[in-house]
């Protein structure tokens, strides 16, 4: 199965001479469709920087970033941009929600940009609430949601029409554990359905939804998850459950 | 202690023989806290001898069948009140090991506490999938247990990262005891650069 994103033997620097700092070091990750994986480390460790260049919103200083098996140093800054506003959702830690429109406006809002027509971009729209359960509440604006359901307008505006790539960067960091469980579970629920997500946090017990958890330290992979071995092995006697 | 009055806790539902007590016990942690037959029935041994339960119907250990006894609701309802007991703390290998480690020379801490994340995060990751895959929301005590072990989990994570971000500031990844002002540099160690 080729990977959604990939990132092979990637390395970025940013400033020169003595103000370098490289905060990237050759690096080759790949997450493939239905994969949800997880980057966790310090600060400075280049988290942000792994998404920033999945996202097109960065170029590496060497290596290659590849989504769906197209490498982005290939095409034209158009052609990323094309790709970027139709085959990758951004979700963060802030939800930035446009506050004079409604849920489903603020949605429907990626497509609009993209030339898809009001009527079609709506039922879109409403088809990626429904998926965070909040089509009840499309007409909303978002000083009348509350701060679990502005993320969930989020997540639906990042997952509304033909996106393949999911990036989250801290989707949890305003959130209280139960909300933020909530919204890993969406995460969650958009990779099972053949999505591919990749998940920045600090947060142990939210990067535990992810299928793999990668530990970045210095820009560099130190380590990684081994798939599990299935919860049942947690039980001595799994009767009945 | 907490096993007797766990069993206490079933006993107050209704009057339960040895066996029924072991099965219903696991059902309720989930099968995480196994118990063999013979720990229950030596732990309503010790209930009995202390007056906590009474023995309705004798006979073989399989055949006693067990009631809680007045003295035993009294004591039932004072460990619910009573604040669980967590001092002196228990021994922690996962603490020890750390520990001994800043003073064992060739051991290197930053890899110990990675190794020990991964294995944390791992045991994470396999909590998650057995709290999405179970019905929670029929089952409370199972949840409670499941939120417990995985906010324990998380809790050594955090420690472990809070552990690796004092070494960074001290400096180096293995300190030998005998030679504290001879530190290794962490570049000479390769451990954590800056």
């Amino acid at each position: 199965m080729s990977a959604t994103i990939e990132w092979l033997d990637v390395t970025k620097v940013y400033g020169s001479g003595h103000l370098q700092v490289e905060a990237l070091s050759h690096v080759s990750l790949r997450a493939l469709p239905g994969e949800l994986i997880a980057v966790m480390g310090p600060s400075g460790s280049g988290k942000s920087t792994l998404l920033s260049l999945a996202g097109g919103l960065d170029q590496p200083t060497s290596g290659k970033v590849l989504v769906a098996g197209k490498d982005l140093s290939s095409l034209s800054v158009t052609d990323v941009a094309r790709l970027r506003r139709r085959r990758i959702g951004y979700v963060f830690q802030q939800f930035n929600l446009i506050d004079g429109l409604t849920a489903v406006e603020n949605t429907s809002l990626p497509l609009e940009l993209d030339g898809v027509g009001k009527r079609g971009a709506r039922e879109a729209a409403l088809r990626a609430l429904a998926q965070v359960a909040l089509e009840q509440l499309a007409d909303r604006f978002p000083d009348e949601l509350s701060v679990g359901e502005q993320q969930r307008v989020s997540i639906a505006r990042a997952v509304v029409g033909e996106r393949i790539l999911l990036l989250a960067d801290e989707p949890t960091g305003a959130l209280d554990s139960v909300t933020g469980e909530t919204v890993l579970g969406l995460l969650r629920s958009h990779c099972d359905q053949g999505g591919c997500g990749v998940l920045v946090t600090h947060d142990a017990r939210f990067a535990a939804w992810a299928d793999r958890v990668v530990f970045l330290r210095d820009g560099r992979v130190v380590d990684q998850t081994s798939p599990t071995a299935g919860p049942e092995s947690l039980l001595r006697d799994p009767v009945g459950r | 202690m907490s096993i007797g009055m766990s069993l206490l806790a079933i006993l107050e539902e209704a009057p339960t023989y040895g066996l029924r007590l072991k099965n219903e016990f696991e059902a309720r942690t989930g099968t995480m806290w196994p118990l063999n037959v013979g720990q229950v029935y030596s732990t309503l041994g010790r209930l009995e001898r202390d007056g906590l339960v009474r023995v309705l119907e004798h006979g073989s250990e399989a055949q006693k069948l067990y009631e809680i006894t007045e003295a035993g609701l009294e004591q039932l309802r004072s460990w619910f009140d009573t604040p669980t007991q967590m001092l002196p703390p228990a021994r922690d290998e996962l603490v020890l090991k750390l520990v001994m480690a800043v003073g064992h020379e060739g051991v290197n801490l930053q890899d110990v506490i990675q190794a020990e994340r991964r294995g944390a995060v791992e045991l994470l990751q396999e909590l998650t999938l057995l709290k999405r895959k179970g019905s929670l929301e029929k089952d409370l005590g199972w949840a409670l247990l499941l939120d417990s072990l995985i906010f324990q989990t998380e809790a050594r994570v955090r420690w472990l990262d809070d552990s690796e971000a004092r070494l960074h500031r001290h400096g180096a990844s293995s300190v030998p005891h005998e030679q504290p002002q001879q530190a290794t540099s962490v570049q000479e160690t390769g451990g954590v650069p800056r």
